[in-house]
């Protein structure tokens, strides 16, 4: 089975975002930069499914030179083939557009990817991917199954209130939640060996007009300081925090 | 003209009328498409809402749900009413038929929206980044835009004076439409009320100290009709459903209040609750970071403070 996972290099959650001064960007000097927690999962999942019924796990990226990180991180993790394309997409539509013509060239019978990205939080891009290819989706996936030789696929997606069965047809686009699995440590072979390890890039198709434009990038509203009840024993605390809660906010 | 796609089962999902709300809020003429085998029902009650026209889609290739037979079906209807905006809950099939959709037509897509303004330029709809850490405020800038809204942060659209008119609308679908399509549903082990729908949410982290004190919790959300909520590590221990967990990777909610006991704050978790119109933490260590986003902290035991709290709100409703 040939196997692309899209993977996207994101600043780590934890980190602090600071806005430039014109709005326009985050300042990402200074950052600690991630192989996206999600695509981390679809990662796992395609090497899993390798081990089940061969093939190989090829990881394809959308980015500057730096993203080439997160792609030695995912080979570290056991991926035999890394392509970066080189472009900046104004937006998801061309993010996807690109993966997508791309993803063709390859003609992969699984396309795995994250849930979302923990930047932009669009979970957009591989149902875009999916869409452009003409292909079946999954989106939020928690287990998935294939059978390479009959191209048909299971999986069970997260909705409100329950777990969504579904049946499609290889090759599709299948977007990882949490629960898929458990992502594996890199080894330290496996580290050096994806040192080593040639990129293939290629230069970006952004063939296609950006729908959204950003205004500006604006820091959450500052939160008014709260009231705080401290060194009040713990039952008096509760019984004055829910007369707060109904007399002073009128929430109760 | 703004098209409005409906959800639902048997009933209009809470976020539809949201989203007509919101629709409505615009201050132009919206119709609503309503898909599947419930299509009719959810018409119905929609035609009620201050719309002015109802579209449905039915037959045997939305009898279960299949997101590319929706956006084919969205598609038509975007064409019939001539929209130039689909909104759309941001919900788990509304951001993927929203997604799918984008791509058909080539269309920007503001995705989980907060709030809605306008400026010279237009509409700008303003979005959270960065697990809630920054906002983007985005235009639409393709001929036809789509935007997702995030449960909780528009008002309800109120029942009008006359009903709309309802129509069925025919469609081709094409072969394919129905691949990657639902087979059957395992309900969740969540509480009574909807997580995303609920008003108050009651939630408990690791300061819980184990599965066996989670009572204290669920009489809390039973004494103020309030939904369930968990951080992910009481979820990865176990010790509660993953449907009842709140961020990044459970649900994203915004209830009118949001309780958080003994959860200690971080990134991952205030990207699902942060949104909350107000927020409420009991943690024993003052410095917890779920302080800061607080607007009422108790800094105590969850074990002492959250008993009186419940018999408090039981002598209040008697
Ligand atoms: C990719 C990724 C995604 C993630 N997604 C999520 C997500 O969706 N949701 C989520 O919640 N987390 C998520 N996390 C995990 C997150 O980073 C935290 O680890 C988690 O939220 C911590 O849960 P907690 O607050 O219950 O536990 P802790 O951080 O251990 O906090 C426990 C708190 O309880 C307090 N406490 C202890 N005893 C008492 C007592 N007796 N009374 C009152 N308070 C007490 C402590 O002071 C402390 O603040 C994610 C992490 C990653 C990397
Ligand atoms: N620039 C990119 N390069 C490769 N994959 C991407 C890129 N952007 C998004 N993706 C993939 O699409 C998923 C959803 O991203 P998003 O729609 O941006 O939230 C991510 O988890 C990745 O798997």
């Amino acid at each position: 089975m040939q196997i692309l996972v899209l993977v996207k290099q994101v600043p780590d959650t934890a980190t602090r975002i600071k806005i430039d001064a014109d709005g326009k960007d985050i300042q990402r000097d200074g950052l600690t930069w991630v192989l996206n927690p999600y695509d981390e999962y679809a990662v796992e999942e395609a090497l899993l499914l390798k081990e089940l019924h061969g093939g190989t796990v090829t990881v394809l990226t959308l980015g500057p030179a730096k993203a080439d990180e997160a792609l030695r991180s995912a080979l570290a993790m056991g991926a035999d083939e890394a392509v970066r394309v080189d472009g900046q997409p104004a937006d998801a539509l061309q993010a996807g557009w690109a993966l997508a013509q791309a993803a063709k060239a390859l003609a992969p019978d699984l396309i795995l990817c994250g849930k979302q990205a923990v930047d932009d939080d669009q979970a957009e891009v591989g149902v875009l991917v999916a869409e452009f290819l003409n292909l079946p989706q999954v989106t939020v996936a928690v287990s998935l199954s294939v059978d390479p030789a009959a191209h048909s696929g299971q999986a069970k997606r997260e909705v409100e209130g329950g777990v969504q069965q579904i049946a499609f047809s290889l090759p599709a686009v299948v977007t990882a939640q949490k629960g898929l699995n458990e992502p594996r440590y890199p080894s330290l072979p496996g580290i050096m060996k994806a040192k080593r390890k040639e990129i293939t890039v290629q230069a970006a198709d952004l063939g296609i007009a950006a729908g959204v434009e950003l205004v500006r990038l604006t820091p959450p509203a500052p939160r008014k300081a709260g009231t705080l009840l401290k060194d009040l024993p713990g039952a008096d605390a509760g019984r004055e925090l829910i007369r707060l809660l109904h007399e002073d906010a009128k929430a109760i | 003209m703004h098209l409005v796609v409906l959800e639902g089962e048997d009933r209009l999902r809470k976020i539809s009328y949201e989203v007509i709300g919101a629709a409505l809020a615009l201050g132009e003429d919206v119709a609503a498409v309503a898909v599947g085998k419930d299509a009719g029902k959810l018409a119905a009650e929609a035609s009620q809402l201050g719309v002015s026209q109802v579209l449905t889609v039915d037959g045997p290739e939305v009898t279960s749900y299949a997101p590319r037979a929706w956006v084919r079906a969205v598609q038509a209807a975007v064409t019939a009413t001539g929209a130039t905006l689909v909104l759309l809950g941001a919900t788990s099939q509304g951001k993927e038929v929203a997604a799918r959709l984008a791509g058909r037509l080539k269309a920007g897509l503001a995705a989980d929206v907060t709030a809605i303004s306008k400026d010279d330029g237009g509409w700008v709809y303003r979005r959270p980044v960065y697990a809630g850490k920054a906002f983007a405020e985005v235009r639409l800038t393709s001929p036809v835009g789509i935007a997702t809204l995030r449960p909780n942060a528009f008002s309800a659209a109120k029942p009008a004076a006359s009903a709309a008119s309802i129509e069925a609308l025919a469609v081709s679908f094409e072969p394919g439409d129905t691949d990657g399509h639902s087979t059957g549903y395992e309900v969740g082990a969540g509480g009574q009320v909807e997580l995303t729908e609920a008003e108050i949410i009651v939630s408990g982290g690791r300061g819980l100290k184990g599965p066996e004190n989670f009572h204290l919790i669920e009489e809390l959300a039973k004494e103020l009709g309030a939904a369930v909520g968990a951080s992910r590590a009481v979820v990865d221990a176990g010790w509660r459903p993953h449907a009842e967990q709140v961020g990044q990777t459970g649900k994203t909610v915004s209830p009118a209040l949001y309780i958080a006991c003994g959860i200690s704050g971080a990134v991952q978790h205030m990207a699902g609750m942060s949104s909350s119109k107000l927020i409420v933490a009991i943690n024993k260590d003052p410095e917890a970071p779920i302080f800061q986003a607080a607007d009422y902290g108790v800094v105590g035991d969850a074990s002492e403070v959250l008993p009186a709290m419940t018999e408090a709100v039981r002598q209040l409703r008697a």
